[in-house]
């Protein structure tokens, strides 16, 4: 069941970790807050994005389900 | 209790261990004011910090932890491992080991919140969190009082330069803070920034999925005009609690 | 006239019988609002008129029907109710009902004239609902407007003294934002904060007031089902089109500036709404038109979409022909903007006014709102930077999707059609000229932005 990134905009802060961590689906805009990839995380990049996800320190990174 | 005229290892081993969890507790503070304005080590990326915040203070448990059992091992003095959590239940020393277990006591909540942080509240984890700031001085006041040799010479000057880079650190947290730009005005204050500035041009950065950048530790972030006028690219900074 | 009110007979299914036939002259209409003018409905008037609301007895019932009558949200969502009342009921126990009265855009008033002159349809539409979902706690969302508030106690006063509500109405007080009647600020307001909007997870539905599953509905979505709950889904659907059933109220804004709220059938032709005549030659170019003629029509409000005016004179009150142009019908606001103004400087006060009223919770919004407000703001001045309109292209690019709420989203609607309709008075302006010959703004739009905290309480 693949999954997808999705971010709590009120809770992000534009940190850029994930940005860091995960440049193949995050990519920062011009005010530093992430844009993400629409895609669902490809399997090989899961462990990275659970990283990603744990990391961020405002919590505001989630993966869920690919709808 | 006498200086530094030794029983047993343990003893040693107990008084090192301590001196160095201090440190490591210093720098993890340090660190966690740094993540909080998100800020960056010198040509570091941003998640070298979080990094360092998180396995330091993993760190410093592994410190403690060995401080804590040595003194309870400790023949020479009679510590009930009881008195290192439960705070003034130890007949040696009872203030101020009391004050070392409260400590322990405090950053065993920082360390389980912060494992489990996917899992509780955010509100919780913050909450919990600003403890580390009641559970830093805690430590050093235990240090200070429970050792002499703490209270002179090499270590002393330690503990003094720990407590500037302390208080500097949450002085300069607390002085950009007062900065940021509240909530309800930020909409307006940009507004107020972006109509007396020329317009920012397109950014460097790419589109989601376009690979990794050319050098994994500096990602492409905002432009940054060289012109003295504050770059429009700059955001308005949250007063994130973290 | 008086009659004894039929108490709920919990062995049928079927809608109690008419005491009078349902409202609506020749063609249907008004449903809502009195046949002559806006003289406020007492509560005598109103059950004489409508008896009294027609419990079920039951949770549950009355989504058939709502079913049936295919009612949706009139609050510019259009959301299917009974879909809504039916999560509600899933989604757990003590559920909260809150009728959503703050009408936060300014070209809006259909909810202020309905509240004003029906409030006992809202009311009803309130009892019935909490009853279909279960829910004892019933509140009422409004503007710090003290006549309207005082209006609606009195009615509630007025219900109280004849046992006809089951349930307590609390109001809550709401600031005038435009983001104020968002779903999830209103929930958050009446959790006792800011009403600020929220993340969408868990939905408001699910988790909303004091983690309660909470059903917010837009006063005339009640008024609407108060009617369909006597009269049935069929005398719902005799208005409007098999998709687009029923009526809907509309706040309409003539070129001459004046301002009234109509009732009209879904699928009624804009040109029935708002005077179009003159405007089928396409264009505002042409040679010194008629002050009072209409250049072009915004429909659904600040979060809505414009249409030059002879298309919008092809066009109908529904969002199967509003969509396909990237517009929808919102919640009923119509205004034709005369030929005599500019267009461009129209739709930069109104950005304006949309970035200032951002929450400021969302870096993209609050960053992306004010810089597509600025240079929205160049491009309404004489010879503007000619990178203007890719600099709000890209910006609008980069925020639509990317907020907690729909405020990006539909500013970048508005500013999007804004750029398409207003695209030759934008020429104008690059070449250092501009058609407008009046500069008295037209659009309605609030004097004081908010600043601090307390404005958003």
């Amino acid at each position: 069941m693949r999954k997808q990134l999705g971010v709590d905009p009120i809770a992000c802060t534009g940190h850029g970790l994930c940005a860091e961590l995960l440049p193949e689906l995050v990519t920062l805009d011009e005010w530093g807050y992430p844009i993400l990839s629409d895609r669902p995380v490809p399997r090989g990049l899961e462990r990275e994005a659970r990283r990603a996800v744990t990391d961020c320190p405002a919590l505001a990174l989630k993966l869920g389900r690919a709808s | 209790m006498n200086g530094i005229t030794g029983s047993t290892a343990l003893w040693y081993a107990s008084r090192a261990t301590g001196v160095v969890s201090l440190l490591l507790l210093t720098a993890v503070v340090l660190l966690g004011v740094l993540v909080n304005r998100q800020g960056r080590l010198p040509g570091l990326p941003k998640f070298v910090v979080t990094g360092l915040h998180r396995s330091i203070s993993l760190l410093s448990v592994a410190f403690v932890a060995v401080h804590v059992i040595t003194a309870i091992a400790d023949p020479y003095v009679s510590i009930r491992l009881a008195a290192a959590v439960i705070p003034f239940t130890s007949a040696y020393q009872t203030f101020w080991l009391g004050l070392g277990a409260v400590s322990l006591d405090l950053i065993a909540a920082l360390i389980v919140t912060s494992l489990a942080r996917a899992y509780i509240s955010r509100r919780i984890w913050r909450g919990v969190h600003w403890l580390a700031y009641a559970a830093w001085p805690v430590a050093l006041a235990h240090s200070i009082g429970s050792s002499t040799d703490m209270q002179r010479g090499v270590l002393l000057w330690m503990a003094i330069a720990c407590t500037l880079a302390v208080a500097g650190a949450v002085l300069w947290r607390a002085a950009r803070a007062a900065r940021d730009v509240p909530r309800a005005e930020r909409a307006a204050v940009t507004l107020a920034q972006v109509t007396a500035q020329p317009r920012s041009r397109p950014p460097r950065g790419g589109t989601p999925g376009s690979g990794r950048s050319s050098n994994p530790a500096y990602p492409a972030g905002p432009a940054r005009p060289a012109s003295p006028v504050r770059p429009p690219t700059d955001r308005i900074k949250e007063a994130d609690l973290r | 006239m008086t009659y004894a009110t039929a108490a709920p007979n919990l062995a049928r299914t079927t809608v109690q019988p008419r005491i009078q036939p349902p409202p609506g002259g020749a063609n249907g209409l008004p449903r809502l609002l009195p046949r002559q003018g806006a003289v406020p409905v007492d509560l005598r008037t109103h059950r004489e008129r409508h008896g009294s609301p027609p419990y079920r007895g039951s949770s549950g019932r009355l989504i058939r029907v709502l079913q049936e009558s295919g009612l949706t949200g009139r609050g510019g969502a259009a959301f299917p109710v009974h879909r809504k009342l039916a999560a509600v009921i899933e989604a757990g126990t003590k559920p909260i009902v809150i009728g959503n009265g703050a009408e936060g855009e300014p070209a809006s008033d259909k909810d202020k004239a309905l509240l004003w002159i029906s409030p006992h349809l809202v009311l009803d539409g309130l009892q019935l609902a909490a009853e279909a979902v279960g829910s004892r706690a019933v509140g009422l969302y409004l503007h710090r407007n003290s006549r309207l508030q005082d209006r609606l106690r009195a009615a509630l006063a007025e219900r109280a003294a004849a046992g006809i509500d089951r349930a307590p109405v609390e109001i809550i007080d709401a600031p005038p934002r435009f983001l104020a009647g968002e779903e999830s600020a209103l929930a958050s307001r009446a959790d006792g904060g800011p009403a600020l909007p929220r993340f969408k997870q868990p939905r408001v539905f699910e988790r909303g007031v004091a983690g309660r599953p909470t059903l917010v509905q837009n006063v005339e979505t009640l008024a609407h089902l108060a009617l369909i709950a006597r009269y049935g889904p069929g005398w719902f659907r005799s208005l409007g089109s098999a998709e687009e059933p029923g009526s809907m109220l509309c706040t309409v804004h003539q070129t001459d500036g004046t301002k009234d709220v109509v009732e009209a059938a879904l699928g009624t032709p804009l040109w029935n709404l708002v005077d179009l005549e003159d405007s089928t030659a396409g264009g505002s170019g042409g040679s010194s038109p008629r002050a009072n003629t209409a250049q072009a029509v915004l429909v659904g409000g600040y979060h809505g979409a414009w249409l030059p005016a002879w298309q919008a004179a092809q066009m109908t009150l529904s969002n199967a022909s509003l969509r396909p142009t990237g517009g929808f019908v919102g919640a009923g606001v119509v205004v034709a903007l005369p030929a005599d103004r500019c267009g461009v400087a129209e739709a930069a006060r109104v950005t304006r006014y949309l970035a200032l009223e951002s929450a400021g919770q969302c870096g993209p919004c609050f960053n992306g709102l004010p810089r597509i407000a600025t240079v929205l703001d160049e491009l309404a001045g004489s010879r503007p930077d000619p990178g203007a309109l890719a600099a709000i292209r890209r910006w609008a690019g980069l925020v639509e999707g990317r907020g907690a709420c729909h405020h990006p989203d539909g500013t970048v609607r508005f500013v999007r059609s804004a750029l398409h309709v207003f695209a030759e008075e934008i020429d104008l302006h690059e070449r250092g000229r501009c058609s407008a010959r009046a500069v008295r703004p037209f659009l309605p739009l609030p004097a004081d932005a908010p600043t601090t905290e307390a404005d958003w309480s």
